[in-house]
């Protein structure tokens, strides 16, 4: 972010600020504010005054802070309001958490959970929201005491005027700041003053998710609200056939059943509104077993799709989506996949003369990497409530892109943006699923032609087979050797199924004085889209996999020879836009070979390291794995970290572990596989999750001190993961592994 | 249709529901107990554990016809105030990321500590293998089990 921008963010914000201030009083239900610890009682404000949209703060000093990004389970909603406190300057005690609706206009710059970009993207916008409301507290306690405002300090919520002894909490001062301008200039934190950022908090909603609170979409209700469920094609390269439905409206519990197309073509759709099935049977009754029962009992016809091509709005850029017709197999994707033509393969980058290198090449290694289409199996499956009636449209549930769903919805229903209000309930996993809202446009479809509030819920198998999935990807990594031994020259041509993984720019580019990257994509009808760490959750294993592999034919320590590739691009750095700083790269390498004990190898314990760099973040791991019975035991992980400033750190901590253990197990044991366009997955009896007997035993997490404003966290511990767990499987077996999933590659 | 007295929580409740119906969609539809999730459908996931006399059982799978006189825990009634050393330790630990796994871990937990009082790690680790958690907080799981274990 350039200054110049950073100055108009400040603008833009002052102003929204500005429109939301103003003594306005608002009602306040406890129930939706959120509190860590058990049997705290907050005694409740007679009154709150909003500040601006972010806080509000209450006559007795209670504060509430707006969390204004969707919650997936990367925390932040406890960390944004952290950023918020911490400017503000009160005690974490004295703090609730409410989950703010979609609101455009005030939360910039996008209410979104994804690329790991909640917080990075909000540090100015939180931190100053807290700033400019303790400096409006300020100034109204210095009208009121008659002292220079400067002179005015504060701590835990209070106003301290030294020279006089005076001293106010916030909630005497809350109502006449209200009413003052938002101050045009703040002066921030220095980081070193730092009290609630950089501390272990606990997840706001952590008592209520013990207890079994309604939190989440698929547990939110309202009264004389309907279920729905949908029927899709059994097969990707189908749609459905309309039938007589007559007996299936005569079943128990059920209101009514009716065909729907979600997304006829005259509808504007964006990169979010993914969905290979627009024609769906809906079903609608008044329970959720009696509507299952129903769905169970009906057996769609169908017929095969045509071959389309459809524009579709990517950012403000119209992109041509081609979707194929015909059933597809994964065992024709491979084979499509090895065979790409040279004609469809794209040159990406070169450095030097690649060809003339590898021609005078002592020794050539060359190693192919796959991994499958994947699930992305929140726990909680799909799910959206709906109420479109009279002009209105009202949806709560789980989104993490909500205001590309209120665009679409407004596209769909012919709705004005203004008459559409979006909820964001807690979700139960997100992973890059909850991107494509698909289910809120189909729920609000079924409630618009019901007249009647609905909550549209998918069984696992919808989920499963109606998916949105990770793209099965390929890559070839070539390296050239002289007689020394000496790394020459170096190419990667890397594809997938629809969609190419490579960064050209990322490591090794830079280092490597004859380098070449290629890609290429083949389409597809499967659903296809982001899933935590998109492209790199593939690239990062076979790039740090083939790494550790040239490392060896080098003769040289795989972290030393990664350090020497970084010392050179240091050095002599060769081409441009090279995507990484190279000393934060090398230094989480450095830290987890000092933290890792990597000098002083255990007896029997078998080690892969990997780094790798994505979402603005540098991540490096050390995986020991140990044989028990012929088997891969994780017995620990070393994990190194440079994010930045860390808000959070147990709970940075937490997220770190669920993603090594997320890409562990997708690595070594999962797969979404399909014949004649079927899913042969479609619940976790046939798909494989990695359960708690085969986590890592244990992970210690480092995170490199730095004072650089964060960046992201949610994804960047998962790609290197899966690099280490095959470095560690080859040191353990005497076998490479290039094939996902790992320990499922042999069978079928 | 049919009538139901169920002893849930410590109170007994009347369910008018099919027969087939699983106790997951009487608990979640009927009576608004949702802190019950529903993951799989095919007792696979544990995220709708509950207890039944005691046991940690899948609701997802057991029909409300079956459970006669049999008395229903659900993460609801686990304890009174929130306050079971099971959901202690989940907060202790911050075990949860998205959550939505974590009560019919903690049912699971709590079933398996009234069996074991002092596990070993393999113990614990065996005993939590059928609830998965997508998010990967398996090892906080495990260290809040032995935290909960301490102080049983």
């Amino acid at each position: 972010m350039s200054t110049s921008t950073k100055a108009i963010n400040r603008r833009k914000f002052i102003q929204v600020s500005a429109l939301a201030g103003g003594g306005m009083l608002l009602t306040f239900n406890l129930f939706t504010g959120c509190k860590p610890g058990v049997s705290k009682v907050l005694e409740l404000p007679k009154e709150w005054y909003q500040l601006n949209g972010y806080l509000k703060i209450g006559d007795n000093g209670l504060i509430t802070l707006m969390s204004p990004n969707p919650e997936i389970g990367q925390n932040v909603k406890t960390s944004m309001p952290m950023m918020v406190a911490e400017e503000l300057d009160v005690a974490w005690k004295d703090v609730i958490v409410e989950q703010a609706s979609l609101n455009t206009d005030l939360y910039k710059p996008m209410q979104l959970a994804g690329g790991s970009n909640s917080i990075s993207a909000s540090w100015e916008a939180m931190r100053n929201a807290g700033a400019t409301a303790k400096q409006m507290l300020k100034q109204a306690a210095a009208n009121e005491w008659k002292v220079p405002v400067a002179e005015i300090e504060t701590l835990d919520g209070n106003l301290i005027h030294k020279a006089s002894g005076k001293t106010a909490g916030y909630g005497q001062f809350a109502s006449a700041a209200s009413k003052l301008p938002v101050p045009e200039k703040v002066t921030l934190k220095n980081p070193k003053d730092f009290k609630i950022i950089g501390t272990d908090r606990k997840n706001v909603d952590g008592q209520k998710i013990v207890t079994g609170k309604p939190l989440f979409g698929i547990d939110y209700k309202e009264d004389g609200m309907l279920i729905a469920m949908l029927v899709h094609p059994p097969a990707f390269g189908l749609q459905l056939k309309e039938t007589d439905i007559s007996n299936l409206k005569a079943m128990p519990g059920i209101v009514d059943a009716f065909y729907v197309d979600v997304y006829p073509d005259n509808v504007k759709t964006q990169w979010c509104d993914v969905a290979a099935f627009s024609k769906l049977l809906a079903i609608v009754g008044k329970s959720v077993w009696q509507v299952m029962q129903a769905k169970k009992s009906f057996k769609p016809e169908t017929e095969p799709i045509k071959a389309s091509a459809k524009k579709i709005d990517m950012f403000g850029s119209q992109v041509e989506v081609i979707t194929p017709a015909g059933f597809e197999n994964t065992a024709s994707h491979k084979k499509q996949m090895a065979d790409i033509s040279p004609s469809k393969v794209k040159q990406v980058r070169r450095d030097g003369d690649p060809e003339a290198a590898f021609k005078s090449a002592a020794s050539i290694i060359e190693k192919h990497y796959y991994c499958p289409f994947l699930a992305h199996n929140t726990m909680e499956p799909m799910n959206f409530f709906a109420d479109v009636r009279n002009g209105r449209a009202l949806l709560t549930g789980p989104i993490q892109t909500p205001s590309f769903l209120e665009q679409t919805i407004s596209a769909r229903l012919g709705l004005p943006l203004d008459k559409i209000e979006v909820k964001m309930t807690r979700m139960g996993g997100g992973f890059g699923r909850r991107l494509y809202g698909h289910f809120g446009v189909e729920a609000a479809v079924i409630s618009q032609k019901m007249n009647a509030p609905i909550k549209l819920i998918y069984t696992r198998e919808d989920d499963m087979t109606n998916g949105v999935y990770r793209p099965a990807y390929m890559a070839t990594y070539r390296a050239a050797l002289d007689e020394n031994k000496n790394l020459i020259a170096f190419h990667v041509k890397a594809g997938g199924i629809p969609e190419s993984p490579l960064h050209a720019n990322r490591f090794p580019a830079g280092a490597i004085a004859n380098y070449l990257a290629e890609e290429w994509a083949v389409p597809t009808n499967i659903s296809t889209g982001a899933f935590r760490a998109p492209a790199s959750n593939f690239i990062a294993g076979a790039e740090q996999s083939f790494l550790d592999e040239l490392a060896e034919a080098m003769g040289k320590d795989p972290i030393e020879m990664r350090l020497q590739l970084f010392e050179s691009a240091k050095k002599n750095p060769v081409g441009k836009d090279n995507d990484y700083d190279i000393d934060r790269y090398a230094g989480v390498l450095k830290l987890v070979k000092e933290k890792s004990g990597w000098a002083t190898p255990l007896p029997g314990v078998h080690r892969g390291v990997a780094a790798y760099f994505c979402h603005n973040s540098y991540v490096a791991h050390v995986i020991d794995v140990v044989m028990k019975n012929d088997k891969p035991v994780i017995e620990n992980v070393t994990t190194a970290v440079d994010c930045g400033i860390v808000i959070n750190p147990d709970a940075a901590t937490n997220l770190s572990e669920g993603a090594v253990t997320d890409a562990v197990g997708h690595a070594l044991y999962s797969r979404m596989t399909f014949t004649n366009g079927i899913p042969d997955q479609s619940n976790f009896d046939t798909y494989k999750m990695i359960r708690n007997t085969e986590a890592p035993k244990k992970i210690s997490t480092h995170f490199v001190k730095s004072e650089v404003p964060p960046t992201g966290m949610g994804e960047p511990s998962g790609p290197p993961a899966i690099g280490a767990i095959a470095n560690a499987l080859y040191k353990a077996t005497g076998k490479r592994f290039y094939s996902q999933p790992f320990l499922l590659e042999n069978q079928a | 249709m049919a009538t139901f007295d169920l002893k849930i929580n410590g109170t007994t409740q009347r369910v008018e529901a099919d027969p087939s119906t699983p106790v997951l969609w009487v608990l979640r539809d009927h009576l608004n107990l949702a802190g019950t999730k529903f993951g799989c459908g095919m007792a696979q996931c544990g995220a709708c554990t509950i207890h039944l006399d005691e046991v940690a059982v899948r609701s997802c799978m057991l029909q409300v016809s079956q459970v006669g006189k049999q008395e229903i825990t659900t993460i609801e009634g686990l304890s009174a105030n929130g306050d079971h050393p099971v959901q202690k330790a989940w907060i202790e630990q911050d075990v949860a990321q998205c959550g939505y796994c974590q009560a019919g871990q903690i049912m699971t937990a709590a079933a398996f500590l009234k069996k074991n009082s002092n596990p070993t790690d393999e113990e614990i680790a065996s005993a939590m293998n059928g609830n998965i958690c997508r998010c990967g907080t398996y090892l906080r799981i495990r260290e809040a089990v032995k935290t909960a274990a301490r102080s049983l």
